[in-house]
């Protein structure tokens, strides 16, 4: 006779030994609903926690349900920040988050950070609170100096990983390196590259060679190129490295030692930096470039033919980022090349210009998306696009992930037919089934929100700026995007009804972001009144919007859920729409 | 997800859009009956009671509808699109024309070219099934006005935030030393303007800068101006209209734009209510102007990057204070000397 299991005859630790093999974030999510107990039982044992918004929830609460995690990952504005949309001191302070962990979790080791404010405060309290500190990345964050990373470097013994990608840091002096005690030979990655002044080399001279497990050094420009074989050859271990300026006096010394600096480095998969770089020192790399995974040449002013050349030593390369000067000749040589590339970033050399300053068009895509069978991942700044096209892309690769196109010149047809670019972008939706992020641009209806509701159903980050017609385009995408979790909207003529037709839709996504569009003060209200779990934000420079008719279309709105109720921290140009303020207002 | 329609396409495929002025959505006359009541769009969590219905055509239903529902569902009022020509771009400069303009957030108008109106007079047909079937192939959609594109290409109105890049790639691009092109320009031979990488004018500095009294910040590009009489003006054009909506939200009040715009002037060698400062590089407090715009050549070459300006290379930050509490502050004036000495 069969006898029914009980789950709770499971030993705790048993449950807790398996739950320790479930990593997604997903999967510890859907353990924590199953029972009583194995809510209990996962809590305890969860060790990484990520958290989308920081104002989704408030750090009591995530300490008190999880009192041991060791990883924390956090991240504050919205994504259109990087595009100077959000205006400064909106928030996203990580200050509070730290405070509470420094007495919450003793034993954090991780703190990963996106679009967040950090000041020199929270990364001395980082650097004192945590005794077993590990890893700090710091993704497009800002507010913080210099001194706050040399407590880091001071404090932190048994540092891993010191990540500024992309971050805005004062840059008072380049000697917080040397705050690294001589004891310090742990650090496994060092990323510095956004740093704008020059770094004390003999101490980074230093701290590269006295730490064995280096495998990722991103320099700043600052660092110059004869200094660089002295580098690689105290780490010849190196996975991944970023150059500083890659210029110099043409002299056969620097040459031969520089390449005599990289053949040495046996286990470089990816490269980038580039500053400034002078074409003729390029071949000095050349010795690595079979192992090559990933290469940034986004920051590389190099013309075509230099590029190609590069490029098709690159048998291996999955990763590319580049300038428009690649071309439509490079990608095709890029096509034919690296038959493993899986991600390719084009980004404009000038952007501002009206007139096109390379010879780059969709023709340097289409052939990418035939030549590269794996390619699943596309950022692909032009000035020309057309539905044939698109159409060639989306049937060359319907296993495309993420794709992302943005015509330079807002409203631009098809350029070939002048009609809009809906059957384009309907056939990357129609064919590419497991799309997860698309941003669309060029001349768009209503028509092409309709091809994504009806087929972008795994899709969860769509980003729109100078497109649709009506409230019919954005209800097409709340009502028919299932897996949707962020959206992000400029200057689109949608509006109130669309909004509050899916008011319950909302609670179901992390972030609703709308600027420029037509939605007025009236319904921001409403939602805000009815949706208590939202939190939504009016975001206006020309004043309280209360002192205008609430007919008028707020500036910018931005709306998420949360549990954590309104924040506090908001400056005077922020309004949340609570039932409070809405009376309040009214 | 509950709260999607599990068919996908029965949602949308459904609605007409009738792009008549003030009207949104309709049911479709004819068949599908059965389906009304899927059409109907709701506010509230999915299967509830379906009193926000959207059914109804917009016109006629205002103080009716409002009665109904608290939760009535948007009507246009006519204010809305009398003052409110919200269609195109956001106001805000990063760089600016030559042309000294006024805007400012109140009367902000609408930089579009002609191009960029698509909507207003098209008319879309979303429900025939024929066209949906042959949705895939390339045919271009009927009904469809397309603007004139043949016009002659003017340099875009600057709009924040487009396109796309991060204000870091902006930077780092901008100091970018231009090399000389390939050595054979004949291997890409439809190449339409062969010339170096980046020219000067496309380089961009982009530094914050901060007013007194101002809650948001903003960025300028240095590279876009080669006098302080240049920036200054750029300065005026950034804060003038938010100073004025500043004031006016402290009075309460709805901005009268005229009135209540007043020029930044003087905010250079300190006579006016402003004045401009910046931090330099090593943090130190200075007044803009004091030293040169450019710098003779044979100092450039203590600069990296090649800029030859000591100003534009070394400030890291710019303030607006009001005049009254810069002599307060120490200013580290003397560092001219120190640099040039």
């Amino acid at each position: 006779m069969l006898k029914k299991m009980s789950y709770s005859s499971f030993p705790e630790d048993l449950l807790e030994h398996v739950f320790s093999f479930v990593q997604s974030d997903k999967d510890r999510n859907a353990i924590s609903l199953v029972c009583k107990s194995w809510y209990e039982i996962e809590r305890w044992c969860r060790k990484r926690i990520f958290v989308g918004n920081c104002y989704a929830v408030s750090p009591r609460v995530v300490i008190r349900r999880f009192p041991d995690v060791r990883s924390v990952e956090l991240k504050g504005k919205p994504h259109f920040a990087d595009f100077n949309l959000v205006p400064e001191g909106w928030g996203g302070y990580v200050y509070p988050w730290i405070v509470a962990m420094a007495s919450g979790y003793p034993w954090l080791e991780e703190i990963r950070l996106k679009r967040m404010v950090v000041t020199d405060e929270s990364l001395e309290l980082i650097a004192k609170s945590f005794k077993n500190f590990k890893v700090l990345v710091l993704s497009s964050c800002e507010g913080f100096s210099t001194h706050g990373l040399a407590a880091i470097a001071a404090n932190c013994k048994n540092l891993r990983e010191l990540d500024l990608r992309e971050s805005e840091v004062e840059d008072l002096s380049g000697n917080w390196l040397s705050h690294f005690p001589d004891s310090c030979t742990s650090l496994v990655s060092l990323n510095i590259a956004c740093l704008g002044s020059e770094v004390n080399f003999s101490a980074l001279e230093r701290l590269v060679g006295r730490c064995p497990n280096l495998r990722t050094l991103r320099l700043n420009r600052a660092v110059p190129l004869d200094k660089l074989a002295n580098l690689l050859c105290r780490a010849p271990q190196l996975v991944e490295l970023g150059t500083g300026t890659y210029s110099a006096d043409l002299r056969s010394d620097v040459y031969s030692n520089l390449a005599g600096a990289f053949s040495g480095c046996k286990e470089l998969k990816g490269l980038s930096g580039f500053w400034d770089v002078v074409p003729a020192y390029l071949p000095a790399a050349y010795s690595v470039c079979s192992g090559l995974t990933s290469l940034n040449l986004s920051y590389a002013t190099i013309q075509s033919p230099d590029l190609i050349k590069l490029v098709s030593r690159c048998p291996n390369l999955q990763c590319l980022w580049v300038l428009d000067y690649i071309e439509d000749g490079g990608l095709e040589a890029l096509a034919a090349s690296c038959k493993d590339l899986r991600e390719l970033r084009v980004f404009p050399s000038e952007p501002f210009g009206a007139e096109p300053n390379v010879s780059l068009t969709e023709q340097g895509l289409v052939c990418v998306s035939e030549g590269c069978p794996k390619l699943e991942s596309v950022l692909y700044f032009c000035r020309r696009m057309s539905n044939d096209a698109l159409v060639t892309i989306a049937r060359n690769r319907p296993n495309m992930i993420r794709f992302r196109l943005c015509i330079i010149e807002p409203h631009t047809p098809d350029y070939l037919t002048l009609q809009p670019l809906d059957v384009g972008f309907g056939a990357i939706v129609e064919h590419c089934k497991d799309l997860q992020r698309l941003s669309l641009s060029g001349l768009l209806t209503d028509r092409v929100f309709e091809y994504i509701g009806t087929y972008a159903k795994k899709l969860e980050m769509l980003s729109v700026a100078f497109a649709g017609e009506s409230d019919l385009g954005l209800h097409h995408v709340l009502s028919g995007c299932e897996s949707l979790r962020k959206l992000e909207i400029r200057d689109c003529p949608f509006g109130d009804k669309a909004l509050l037709a899916n008011a319950a839709k909302l609670e179901t996504m992390r972030s609703l972001w709308m600027s420029s569009c037509n939605v007025s003060f009236k319904a921001c209200k409403l939602l805000g009144q009815k949706m208590p779990r939202l939190n939504v934000e009016v975001i206006d420079e020309r004043g309280p919007p209360g002192s205008r008719p609430e007919s008028f279309h707020v500036e910018k709105l931005y709306i998420y859920r949360t549990v954590a109720g309104p924040r506090f921290d908001m400056p005077d140009f922020v309004w949340i729409m609570d039932e409070d303020s809405a009376l309040r207002l009214s | 997800m509950d709260g999607c329609p599990k068919n996908g396409e029965a949602c949308p495929q459904l609605l007409d859009l009738i792009p008549k002025e003030r009207e949104w959505l309709k049911m479709r006359d004819g068949d599908g009956s059965s389906e009304e009541k899927k059409l109907e769009l709701r506010l509230g969590p999915p299967g509830g009671e379906d009193i926000w219905s959207l059914k109804d055509s917009t016109k006629n239903n205002n103080r009716e509808r409002e009665d109904q529902s608290l939760l009535c569902l948007g009507y246009f009022s006519s204010s809305m699109n009398n003052n409110h020509n919200n269609n195109g771009f956001s106001f805000l400069h990063h760089q600016f024309s030559s042309t000294k303009t006024t805007v400012t957030p109140q009367n902000s108008p609408v930089m579009a070219k002609e191009s960029s109106q698509p909507c207003c007079t098209k008319v879309v047909d979303l429900q025939s099934a024929a066209e949906k079937k042959a949705f895939s192939s390339p045919s271009p959609a009927k009904n469809i006005a397309v603007p004139n594109s043949s016009q002659k290409r003017t340099a875009p109105a600057p709009v924040v935030g487009w396109p796309p890049i991060r204000s870091f790639r902006k930077n780092i691009a901008s100091t970018s030393a231009s090399k000389p092109a390939s050595e054979s320009p004949n291997d890409v031979p439809n190449k339409p303007i062969n010339e170096k990488p980046a020219k000067p004018s496309s380089k961009t500095l982009f530094v914050k800068i901060n007013m007194d009294g101002v809650p948001i910040g903003r960025k300028v590009d240095l590279n876009a101006y080669d006098s302080y009489e240049k920036l200054s003006t750029a300065v005026d054009e950034l804060f003038r209209g938010l100073l004025a909506a500043q004031r006016d939200s402290c009075a309460g009040g709805i901005v009268n734009k005229q009135e209540e715009e007043k020029a930044i002037t003087g905010v250079l060698g300190g006579s006016g209510e402003y004045t401009l400062v910046y931090e330099d590089n090593e943090g130190d407090r200075m007044l803009v102007g004091d030293v040169p715009w450019h710098t003779s050549l044979a100092l450039c070459l203590r600069f990296q990057y090649g800029i030859c300006s000591m100003f534009v290379s070394t400030v890291k930050r710019l303030r607006v204070l009001k005049s009254s509490e810069v002599s307060a502050l120490s200013l580290g004036s003397s560092k001219q000397d120190k640099i040039m000495a």
